[in-house]
């Protein structure tokens, strides 16, 4: 088991970053009725872990027995009938799903899966919960209709079922959906509390952490949890016992987006751009989503350039990223970013040198 | 379905004014609708405002008003976004319901006028052709059928609708409105506000009380009783000033890397960049020391991203643009690069 996994705080006492969080979360619980909720957050920083630990608080062990399903749901839709098939994980008391992977119709599996948990609810034998709780993750990528549907689905259906929402960036989800539910802003661990849980985490596998290793890892991570913790356990396969000035392998395409920023860098010539463009099929292919390429693309080249020139750099990444977006074919919008670099800065040497 | 807990039911709903004379703030429309009920002679209504103005509380209590408890459902019909508003319901449904006749008769302190009353909430979002569907409807049934309009801009409906309906305007609340009204809610759920956390409330809500009550139910369910002013910016999702201050500074200081480091930073602490970008634009329209060529250079770049950010693209890099945008304005660098295009 990795260990991410291994680590991963099982109830709310044993969290070790976000405490304060975790225990307004357990009140919330402990009280009868509890709100529909959305968790937002940037990737790696616990939004998962705590709403596995908030499942668990409600429905006590039974929670973790999970079985993994393929369902398919047969719609009617006034005149047709539409086959939508979609994996959820689930358990007695919950169901887990990611219904942007319906693609356009994710409207119809919302609505259908709210109402069929409506329809067989648990029954309230002592006292406990009456309802089931429905985890909807990256609701960001939720189609504009999805989320106008969920707003009312929400409203009728609160009495048998609670909605955890769980999403990247709350700016994508709609106001109407946001202000229904009670927003939890997960933020990014600090490096502190990384270094703090990575120490947590040598010290229960035995392992002898030089000092300033794990603040190395920290800093390396960029604020992410889970980063930082795969890692820790790629040094320690690597080489152990740690030595003070062990390198801490960066991942390898990011590597590879560095080796690209360079070459551009270098030189700037159609030549060079044919080559940059079998490089960056190569990390798509790899299934590197494209705005994490420019992302990083963007950094690598930020680091090297005069300030001047970083404007401008930053003001057309945001461009392209747009129209990444907008676009069909991420390659394009990745290619064009790179020719207008080219020039940019070809023009940049030209008036500098001559 | 289970009996609602009454703790469950949101206090909007439970708060939500029974009346149309406790609708609050709302002088003219209030006076005029009175009027209407005392008289039962009720035109087409097209209401429109902000949202958390009272809107959809004012057509509600004029329904209910007006027609006794067991009449209610066979008197009224209730649409909003959520449910189908597609042009064959405005044909099938819509129309059927209009068609009906009825009788009248003043039954146990009700009017109960021989009309129905057909409410559209959220009619800015329907389609223009759904729209124009109903303009015949609506003269055609005028006679046993009253039609109310809710919206928050009057742009989106389209002229011939509007034209027939009488318009009431809504104003957001001020800020005294708002907390007394807040300050009411508290005494009754026995919470503890002190003065500044009120203020916040209002300030953070701007003229939305139905936001400002669900914040302020946000915040009793996770903190208890009694609530500081952090603790509803907390709830609210608002990012704090002392964030917000220092992106704007480091933009000033006009050194680029700073403002990296910045971005970096709020995307890392969770903000929304939505948000980040509307509380930044007023920090920059309120500034002294800059002038407004400055201003308007920033805030164009404001509205792109904006449209970016709607259409789905990544907050780092546009939080990023708008960061360097914002610089080159304040420190007067040259908005246009001078080589390579």
């Amino acid at each position: 088991m990795l260990w991410v996994d291994k680590y991963r705080p099982k109830t709310l006492d044993k969290v070790l970053v976000h405490q304060d969080i975790a225990e307004n979360l357990k009140k919330l619980v402990t009280e009868q009725d509890c709100p529909h909720l959305l968790f937002y957050g940037p990737s790696g920083s616990g939004k998962k872990t705590l709403i596995m630990a908030v499942l668990r608080q409600m429905f006590g062990a039974s929670a973790d027995k999970v079985k993994v399903e393929n369902k398919n749901w047969k719609i009617d839709a006034g005149t047709r009938t539409i086959d939508v098939e979609l994996t959820t994980l689930s358990s007695t008391h919950h169901v887990e799903m990611n219904p942007s992977n319906a693609g356009f119709q994710d409207r119809y599996v919302v609505q259908e899966i709210i109402k069929e948990m409506a329809k067989n609810r648990p029954i309230d034998t002592k006292g406990k919960k009456g309802f089931k709780v429905l985890v909807l993750n990256e609701v960001d990528k939720l189609s504009r209709e999805a989320q106008h549907s969920l707003r009312r689905t929400m409203e009728k259906y609160s009495a048998s079922c609670r909605l955890i929402l769980c999403c990247n960036s709350s700016s994508k989800v709609t106001e109407a959906v946001r202000s229904r539910c009670l927003n939890m802003r997960i933020n990014a661990p600090t490096e502190e509390e990384i270094v703090k849980v990575l120490e947590f985490i040598g010290k229960k596998e035995g392992l002898q952490l030089p000092p300033g290793f794990a603040s190395r890892i920290a800093q390396q991570s960029n604020r992410s949890l889970r980063r930082a913790i795969l890692s820790f356990e790629t040094c320690r396969v690597q080489q152990y016992p740690f030595t003070n000035n062990q390198a801490i392998p960066p991942m390898d395409w990011e590597e590879y987006v560095s080796e690209i920023a360079s070459s551009i860098l270098k030189e700037q010539s159609p030549k060079r751009l044919f080559e940059v463009r079998g490089k960056l099929y190569e990390l798509l292919v790899n299934c590197i989503p494209p705005d994490i390429i420019l992302k990083r693309l963007l950094y690598e080249l930020l680091k090297k350039l005069d300030s001047e020139l970083k404007h401008e750099i930053s003001h057309w990444a945001a461009y392209y990223e747009h129209r990444l977006r907008l676009g069909q074919k991420a390659i394009f919008h990745l290619e064009a970013f790179v020719a207008k670099f080219m020039s940019i800065y070809k023009g940049f040497l030209i008036e500098t040198f001559g | 379905m289970a009996p609602l807990l009454q703790s469950s039911q949101p206090w909007v709903e439970k708060y939500r004014p029974k009346q149309v004379k406790d609708v609050a703030h709302q002088d003219e429309v209030v006076r005029v609708v009175t009027n209407t009920l005392e008289t039962t002679n009720c035109p087409h209504m097209l209401f429109y405002g902000p949202p958390g103005t009272g809107k959809t509380t004012t057509a509600l209590a004029i329904a209910h008003q007006l027609f006794r408890p067991e009449l209610y459902k066979s008197r009224v019909l209730e649409l909003n976004a959520s449910d189908d508003r597609g042009i064959n319901v405005v044909r099938t449904k819509i129309k059927n319901f209009a068609a009906a006749a009825v009788g009248s008769g003043r039954q146990g302190g009700y009017p109960c006028p021989p009309y129905k009353i057909i409410i559209l909430d959220e009619a800015d979002s329907m389609t223009e052709d759904a729209q124009n569907a109903l303009r015949r409807t609506m003269e055609t049934y005028s006679k046993v059928t009253r039609f109310f309009f809710i919206c928050n801009y009057i742009s989106r409906i389209i002229e011939p609708l509007a034209s027939r309906c009488a318009k009431f305007r809504f104003k957001p609340l001020t800020d005294e409105v708002m907390s007394s009204r807040i300050s009411y809610i508290c005494r009754e759920e026995g919470l503890n506000l002190d003065s500044k956390a009120l203020s916040t409330l209002s300030s953070i809500s701007q003229g939305d009380l139905r936001q400002a009550i669900t914040y302020l139910q946000g915040a009793a369910r996770l903190f208890g009783s009694s609530i500081s002013s952090k603790d509803l910016i907390r709830v609210s999702g608002v990012i704090p000033g002392e964030d917000v201050q220092a992106l704007f500074s480091a933009c000033k200081s006009g050194n680029f890397d700073l403002a990296e480091k910045e971005v970096g930073s709020i995307i890392a602490e969770g903000y929304p960049v939505s948000q980040m970008l509307s509380q930044l634009y007023d920090m920059v329209v309120e500034a002294d020391d800059v002038s407004d060529e400055q201003k308007a250079i920033i805030c164009k770049k404001f509205a792109e991203a904006d449209k970016c950010l709607v259409d789905g693209a990544g907050e780092y890099l546009q939080l990023l643009g708008v960061a360097s945008n914002t610089m080159r304005a304040l420190c007067n660098m040259p908005q246009e690069f001078s080589f390579g295009n």
